[in-house]
């Protein structure tokens, strides 16, 4: 007699992974469930009690927070600014390194390409002094260009590009622009960038968000009031004295800081999660 | 196209010669940006590290060569084990959870027979947390768990509390606050780089197994996990290298103090008071000692992913 199949059948096994992704969506959106109901509601009832209904002060809060002491306009400006300008340069000359390495044969080519990769994990924070050094000496202290510039070399960035050429840009079709007689700069510029687009679509997310939501080195970095990014906002409130604030502006202060990304998320999140496999690993 | 006449492919590549130098050219600012900005600050860094170089309030101290006497400082005071101890607790606390609901959850996902309905839903929620900014999803959790916040009002609303309990004023509560960021972060990413690698798993394995008789669990374990070994490599070494730069979480978390008792600081709060304080000398020691660490654990990374075998 055949003995049965141990295991779980389908349908159990289908059952407990719903639970389970359901407990998890729970995990993820509580806290910005609850974010956004105490958004809605005075410090005095924030502080006795808690509800899972919204309540009617979300403009309340939001007038203290645009008339209060942070400069959230100045630091959502700043962040744009930083994020946006990291992000196209970051993309950009990356592209133009992925490029250098997928089109051209050149002497040390493959050293270069590898050392890259190599350089790709080392963080930012290591070399953090030298680099405060630096800009100090250049003085370049309590400006955006320490925090912008360096973007033009993201590694991660060069890797992702890298993948995307040598998957969608066919060598022919830049011999044949230079029959047609393009230099390369030109031919980079309107045949190359315009077939990877969408790759730099997805890379300039990330390097916006990854600018957005850096706290280490603006901290570093920036001093002046009218300088200082949303993540740098954040911190004064944390470190102020949290018991004289409206806790109702602080959960509105968040959620000013965080909307931004959240919004562009929920409409792109689908190149975004795509783009999320297969930058990281090779198949 | 390997298989054009020979006689055509040196002539083709004389005229792409021509070009290759351009190669050179369009690498220009990614070297110049990574010299200026990276090689140079790690040179000086390595540099500052065998100097005394400090301010005792109003006195500059140094800058004096001292050889290894920072190094020898870091490592005979007791503060670097706490802090790499702080540091690896609170990663593994966050890594072990992260690993199996991605493994979980991958597996789900990339298993046809279960046809998992909204599984991009799930996959926009559960990646939704790695975008938000970790210094404003920190300050969230302070104010969250705060002695008079909503967490300590709901438990006792629903009786599992009687009193409202300090979660930032004991040890293992903050530290499991810090994991439990850490692990909302980041585990929807490892569950869609694991996907990815599910996906690329032969089916035919599957097919084989399956008439063979074995259950889901014989599957996992025999075919899924070791065909997926070098990327469990992968995500383990580079969660550790993204665990030994824990800052912003704890940092606002702790308003930069590592509170209770120092339990919750990490190496790299540690390395930050010195950045702010300008102890070049002991900031570049600790420096130093990261960036060897990272640098190893990067070249495992390299080796067991195969990156650069590519290079044709």
């Amino acid at each position: 007699m055949e003995t049965r199949k141990k295991g779980l059948n389908i349908k159990t096994r289908r059952t407990i992974a719903y639970i389970v992704l359901i407990l998890l969506t729970v995990l993820c959106l509580f806290w910005f469930y609850v974010l956004f109901v105490n958004t809605t509601r005075t410090h005095s009832q924030i502080t006795t009690g808690f509800s899972a209904v919204p309540g009617t002060n979300f403009m309340k809060n939001w007038n203290t927070l645009m008339s209060g002491q942070l400069p959230v306009w100045q630091g959502l400006l700043n962040s744009l600014f930083v994020a946006t300008a990291s992000a196209v340069l970051c993309t950009y000359f990356s592209s133009m390194t992925a490029y250098a390495i997928h089109a051209y044969r050149f002497k040390g080519r493959k050293f270069i390409g590898a050392f890259i990769l190599m350089i790709m994990m080392i963080p930012t924070q290591v070399t953090a002094l030298g680099f405060l050094e630096l800009i100090d000496k250049m003085g370049l202290d309590n400006s955006f260009i320490p925090l912008i510039v360096p973007a033009i070399a993201s590694p991660v960035t060069y890797f992702y590009m890298k993948q995307y050429l040598q998957s969608s840009m066919p060598l022919s079709i830049i011999e044949a622009a230079r029959i047609d007689g393009a230099g390369e700069f030109k031919i980079f510029n309107t045949i190359v960038i315009p077939i990877i687009k969408p790759a730099i679509a997805v890379q300039a997310i990330f390097g916006f968000v990854l600018s957005w939501n850096n706290y280490f080195t603006p901290a570093l970095v920036l001093h002046s009031n009218s300088k200082k990014t949303l993540p740098l906002l954040i911190a004064q409130l944390r470190s102020a004295d949290y018991l004289k604030f409206d806790m109702g502006q602080v959960y509105m202060m968040i959620l000013f800081s965080i909307l931004p990304v959240v919004v562009v998320y929920l409409i792109l999140s689908k190149q975004i999660v795509e783009g999320v496999a297969v930058g990281s690993v090779k198949g | 196209m390997k298989h054009g006449g020979e006689a055509v492919d040196t002539k083709k590549n004389k005229r792409v010669n021509r070009y290759n130098y351009w190669g050179y050219v369009f690498l220009i600012p990614f070297i110049a940006v990574y010299i200026v900005f990276q090689l140079i600050p790690l040179v000086t860094t390595i540099y500052n590290s065998f100097f005394e170089n400090y301010r005792d309030g109003l006195i500059q101290i140094g800058p004096t060569f001292i050889g290894l006497d920072n190094y020898k400082a870091i490592f005979s005071s007791p503060d670097i084990w706490v802090y790499t101890k702080n540091t690896l607790i609170m990663w593994v606390m966050g890594f072990i959870p992260q690993i199996v609901i991605s493994l979980l959850l991958a597996a789900w996902f990339s298993d046809n027979r279960m046809r998992i309905k909204g599984s991009r839903f799930f996959k926009t929620v559960i990646y939704l947390p790695n975008l938000i900014m970790a210094s404003a999803f920190s300050m969230l959790f302070f104010a969250l768990f705060s002695d008079g916040g909503p967490i300590n009002y709901m438990l006792m609303d629903i009786g599992i509390l009687t009193k409202p309990f300090k979660f930032l004023s004991h040890i293992w509560s903050a530290r499991t606050l810090i994991a439990t960021m850490n692990f909302l972060m980041w585990f929807g990413n490892t569950t869609i780089l694991l996907m990815a690698g599910m996906m690329g798993i032969d089916s035919s394995l599957y097919e084989a197994a399956e008439v063979d008789g074995a259950t889901s669990t014989q599957r996992f374990f025999k075919i899924t996990l070791p065909v997926l070994k070098p990327i469990l490599i992968y995500v383990a070494i580079t969660s550790l290298i993204g665990g030994l730069q824990m800052f912003d979480v704890p940092q606002i978390l702790t308003d930069g103090k590592g509170e209770p008792m120092r339990s919750s600081m990490t190496l790299i709060m540690y390395l930050n008071k010195w950045l702010y304080s300008k102890n070049l000398g002991r900031g570049g020691a600790l420096s130093v000692m990261m960036f060897v660490i990272t640098g190893i654990l990067s070249l495992i990374v390299f080796k067991v992913s195969g990156y650069g075998k590519d290079e044709d």
